[in-house]
């Protein structure tokens, strides 16, 4: 459905994409996940046909948007990261106008006009000026406008930007709901967000593909060990080797020691769970476990482990 | 293209941008033929003269916004991520800009129904001079779009074709001055000189085939900008 080739994107010095290849099969739900500045903005706007890359071509539903861009254009609908929107209309004149844009049939327009409408909540607000819209509100009116016309491939640039928790909720199960019909390209930093709508993820940094798989397959490989601070009253040197002789603990670092209270911070591989051995361990020499934390992975973990173990994830 | 041509009919009419600049058109254009009247001048050719320069002004306002805004509130993203060519979109553009103009123009045959109901009947310079009008404020608008294409500011954009507008004046100026082959070439080049032949009832065809190159030019220019700007934009 989208076949994106040695994408390449200079703007002078700065490389923006680099070198990019995948595809995206119909009706499937792709991710777009990387830091701010990684390239997802404008390999959109390159896909959609808005910017013109420097080398390599993109292909959707067979078409090149460079050699048939009107053929290509036809099968898209697109949600960039500020929605186009005419704010001297209202929303309904605006979805009109939109509609004539991508040459729907205007027997059609109407009741799917009506139908979006209700689809992203905004039926309500129909009569309403763009201009005097909520923040959410134009980000729904934003996705409507790319519904319009019901294009094969929808490219969404950070939908849920801007709206609510319950609204999030909400668009996010809608653009869940889409795929199968539409083949979907979303970009967001939102790594909870991926995992309930991706099937796939692409993680991009620095222009460059850093991983591609599903969102399951990409946090078990990231996590390939689990990570504690623990607070322990004992002797430092005498608790770390303590530690250091449970099975299945792989690294241990004492990170403070104060009053005869030592944290340290302890590493395990990720199939094992190493707290009631240590709990065991530490009780047999009475020394007694004050705090445990496990540490949760932070998207900012993982990119800073994608991109500096880039090798190894792919 | 005609769902652009309609949209930006609709903008004109919701700001109140055309009508202000409706408005103040139809002020100039009744002054200017009070004065005619007045002066009792059998000859209409400074009634279009006054027009024109009515226009210098007003055609820039016009046009300024015209691509400008879509670029700075970033509409344009949804106009040429759609299947509509770039040819399509800035002549529908142009077009609704020329569409607004020709009501202006409209409004000034009730003066002509004036002076055809005294005259009894209508001379051909008149309608001559009208045809040259329009052709000459097409000519502005397209300089105009093209300006508009330049920058997502309006306000340079508007600046800068007023002040190309005033070269050209200059430079058909310069042309009576220097006289010869030379002046003969200033003249041909600008646009406004061109116009002055037909308020002296001069019908030329050759003049009507080079005010409609020029627009054709300008906006193929237009078209060049925004293929070349998909290259660099963000
Ligand atoms: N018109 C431009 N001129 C120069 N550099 C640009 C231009 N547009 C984008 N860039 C650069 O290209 C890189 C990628 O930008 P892009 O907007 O695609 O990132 P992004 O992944 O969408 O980031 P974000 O998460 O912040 O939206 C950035 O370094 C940016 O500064
Ligand atoms: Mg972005």
């Amino acid at each position: 459905m989208i076949e994106i080739q040695n994408l390449t994107k200079k703007f002078g010095q700065i490389t923006a994409v680099d070198n990019l290849n995948f595809t995206v099969e119909k009706g499937e739900i792709l991710g777009f996940l990387g830091p701010n500045g990684a390239g997802k903005t404008t390999t959109m706007n390159i896909i959609t046909g808005y910017l013109s890359s420097t080398e390599g071509t993109v292909k959707v539903c067979g078409h090149d948007i460079v050699e048939e861009p009107l053929e290509a254009k036809r099968h898209l609908g697109y949600l960039p990261e500020h929605p186009p929107l005419y704010t001297d209309m209202t929303v309904r004149e605006f979805l009109y106008f939109v509609s004539e844009l991508k040459k729907v049939n205007r027997r059609q327009a109407r009741g799917q006009i009506r139908d979006i409408m209700e689809l992203v909540g905004i039926t309500h607000v129909s009569n309403r000026l763009v201009n005097n819209l909520s923040k959410g509100y134009k980000q729904r009116v934003g996705l409507a406008q790319a519904l319009i016309g019901s294009p094969d491939v929808l490219i969404l640039d950070e939908p849920t930007v801007g709206l609510d928790p319950i609204q999030i909720i909400e668009i996010r199960k809608l653009i869940k709901a889409l795929g199968g019909e539409h083949t979907i390209i979303l970009s967001t930093h939102i790594l909870p967000e991926v995992s309930f709508i991706c099937k796939r993820v692409v993680i991009i940094n620095k222009g460059r593909i850093a991983a591609i798989d599903t969102p399951e397959n990409l946090s078990q490989n990231l996590r390939n060990f689990t990570k504690f601070t623990i607070k322990i009253e004992g002797p430092d040197s005498e608790v770390a080797k303590l530690l250091k002789s449970v099975d299945g603990v792989q690294y241990v670092e004492l990170a403070g020691y104060q009053d005869n209270v030592g944290s340290y911070v302890i590493e395990s591989s990720k199939d094992v769970d190493v707290r009631r051995p240590v709990f065991h361990q530490l009780s047999k020499h009475s020394y007694p476990i004050l705090e445990l934390r496990s540490y949760d992975m932070s998207l900012e973990d993982i990119f800073l482990q994608i991109t500096t173990e880039e090798k190894e994830v792919v | 293209m005609l769902a652009i041509l309609k949209r930006e009919l609709k903008a004109y009419f919701y700001s109140p941008m055309a009508y202000i600049l409706i408005g103040v058109f139809i002020l100039l254009a009744s002054a200017s033929f009070r004065f005619v009247i007045y002066t009792g001048i059998v000859d209409f050719s400074s009634f279009f003269l006054n027009l024109r320069v009515a226009l210098f002004v007003i055609l820039p306002i016009l046009t300024m916004r015209i691509l400008a805004e879509d670029r700075k509130t970033g509409t344009e993203k949804l106009l040429l991520t759609s299947p509509v060519s770039l040819t399509g979109l800035i002549l529908g553009k142009y077009l609704a800009a020329f569409f607004v103009y020709l009501i202006m123009v409209v409004t000034t045959f009730v003066y002509q129904v004036i002076v055809v109901a005294y005259s009894g009947h209508v001379s051909a310079q008149t309608v001559g001079a009208y045809v040259g009008l329009i052709l000459f404020g097409a000519s502005v608008i397209a300089i105009g779009v093209l300006a508009s294409s330049l920058t997502e500011s309006q306000v340079i954009a508007g600046v800068v074709s007023f002040v190309s507008v005033m070269l050209m004046w200059a430079i058909g100026s310069a042309g009576t001055y220097v006289g010869g082959i030379a002046g003969k070439a200033l003249k041909w080049i600008s646009i406004i000189a061109r116009f002055d032949n037909f308020t002296r009832g001069i019908f030329d065809v050759s003049t009507v085939v080079y005010y409609l190159s020029f627009i054709f030019i300008m906006l193929f220019i237009t078209v060049r900008v925004y293929e070349r700007r998909r290259w660099t934009k963000g």
